[in-house]
Formats: C-alpha cells, structure tokens, sequence
C-alpha cells in the first residue's frame, strides 16, 4: 500500500508544488541545500511525477539561485527519465534568469530528447 | 614553498585591484548550522560587486550585465564556500579566507582553507583529470556516476568551467599553524 503523496515541499527561501492536473513540478526561490542528502525529498517528488504520468513539465523560471549539488539532483531526474522508454521532459525556464541560461542547457547532453523551453 | 596547479597569480603583489575579503574562523557552531551562511556570504558579495559594473543605458532582451555579473559572483562565491565548509579541516586553526580581487575585463576569486593530506590527495587527483580531460565529457561522466552511486563531488568547479568560462587554479602550502593550506583561484571575464 502506498502512502499519501507529498505535493509541496517548503523551506527557508524555496518551494516545491507538484501540481498533478498539469503533471508539472514547479521550484521558486533560491536553492542551496547542502547536498544529495537533503534534495532527496524534491527528487522523489520529480520521480513521483515521472511515475503518474512519463510527461512532466519541470518550471524552474521562478527559481532565482540553484547550487551546483540542485544541479546534480536535476542531472539524476533526467538521466532517470532518460532509462525510461515512455518518458517525455519538458524545462520550463527564463532567460532573465542567468543561470538557467548558462546550466540548464547541460541536461540536454544527458537527455538529449530533453525539451529545454528558454521564454 | 608551495606546489601550483594553473595559471595561479600571486596576490600579495597586486596592489593595485578593488578587492574584497571576508575571513571566517572555523567555529564549533555545527555545519548545518552554519550552511546558510554561505549563501548570505555569496549574495553579499554578488551584491557589493555590481557597484563596480554599474546597469548600462538601453540594455534589452535577457538578464542586464550587471545581473549576470551578480548572479555569477553569488554562484561561484557560494561553491567555494560550500566547498569550503565541507571539506575545510578543523581544528588546525587554519580560517577560511576568501577575497574578490576586480579587475575592468576579469574578477579573481580566492578561497582558501586547511585540509588534512588525505583530502589534498584527493584534490590532486581531481585537479589532474580536469586538466587532462574535456570539461563537458567530464560534467556527463560525473553525472552518470551519481545517478547510480550518489555524490557529487567536484561538480562546482566543472559547471564554473562548463557554463562561467572560469579559470581555475590552485597553491597547496604549509599554513601558519602547522597543517596544509590549499588556495582556490577562479577568474572570470566580464
């Protein structure tokens, strides 16, 4: 039997919303936890999506700062959507966001179906 | 006498670059305590640094000069911070340094810290495979290994090079109070 699912995740300066009606996850603030660790709860809720349905939209445009051990949990979403025949991922981000202009565009070396929407 | 590694600049005789230094001692507060430093540490120093590349007059389309230079100050300061704090060797004395060093077409960043031998090593052996292999092929090797075996170790300085063009380079020496210092140089173009 499964649990009841987690849909938001919230700490100091950031949050994360499953919204399962769109199957998108949705990251705003500013990321720095330190490590595999402690971004193991977001990664299970990106998996969760993956599971419900193989199309997720990941909305990252509200997200002002990820450090480099968020950039490694999104690399392992990816490449775990990658392993899997039916998935489809879509990165929504900004480009007035300067990070997401210069990181984001590595995922797409790991998936390269990756469809990386830079509005 | 100290051991370089990359076109490492001896600051001691630059006298004439803006720069910036924030030293922190080791403390006993624990490290989860204080993690959310690094990142007030970063965003100040992303911050304080705009004052020198101020917004220029009909900037159009994505991010503005100066957002990008803020944006990139705060994300390199943070990872030599965390790397910093997580691998920094207490009880040596040794505090954790870092100065950003401006220049009209490049900032430099240094961080230093104490680490024990064993961590130098390591270090080492990571520095020489930067050198010997394609930043990108190295991001998706490291990534596939994570993926199955967790870790992300040495991911900061590859994204520094992959997505900021940095330059890194690195002075292992004996500290002041007796254990092994290394220093982190990162240099940008602006």
């Amino acid at each position: 039997m499964r649990g009841k699912s987690v849909n938001v995740i919230e700490g100091e300066g950031y949050r994360v919303v499953d919204q399962p009606e769109e199957n998108r996850v949705v990251l705003e603030g500013t990321l720095r936890l330190s490590g595999g660790d402690e971004y193991a709860p977001i990664l299970a809720l990106l998996t969760q999506a993956l599971d419900r349905d193989g199309r997720v939209t990941v909305d990252v445009t509200g997200l002002e700062f990820l450090n480099s051990s968020g950039i490694a949990m999104l690399s392992r979403f990816v490449i775990e959507a990658r392993n899997r025949a039916d998935a489809a991922v879509v990165i929504r981000a900004s480009r007035h966001v300067p990070w997401q202009g210069k990181s984001l565009r590595n995922l797409t070396r790991l998936m390269p179906a990756l469809d990386l929407e830079l509005g | 006498m100290s051991e370089t590694y990359g076109p490492y600049v001896d600051l001691t005789s630059d006298a004439g670059s803006e720069y910036l230094h924030l030293s922190f001692s080791s403390g006993s507060i624990p490290l989860k305590q204080r993690w959310r430093n690094n990142g007030l540490s970063a965003d100040f120093l992303g911050d304080y640094v705009t004052t020198f590349f101020p917004k220029e007059p009909g900037e159009q389309g994505g991010a503005s000069r100066s957002e990008e230079i803020r944006s990139a100050v705060s994300y390199i300061a943070n990872e030599l911070l965390e790397n910093a704090m997580k691998y920094a060797h207490d009880g040596r004395g040794e505090p954790i340094a870092i100065y950003v060093h401006l220049y009209p077409d490049r900032i430099l960043f240094e961080e230093s810290n104490g680490v024990t031998a064993e961590q130098a090593a390591r270090l080492r052996a990571f520095i020489t495979q930067l050198q010997e292999t394609d930043p990108g092929e190295l991001f998706v090797s490291r990534m596939e290994a994570n993926a199955v075996e967790g870790g992300s170790a040495g991911l900061g300085f590859l994204t520094m090079t992959n997505d900021y063009e940095a330059q890194l380079a690195w002075s292992f020496a004996q500290g002041t109070a007796g254990g092994m210092v290394v220093s982190t140089q990162v240099t940008v173009r602006v």
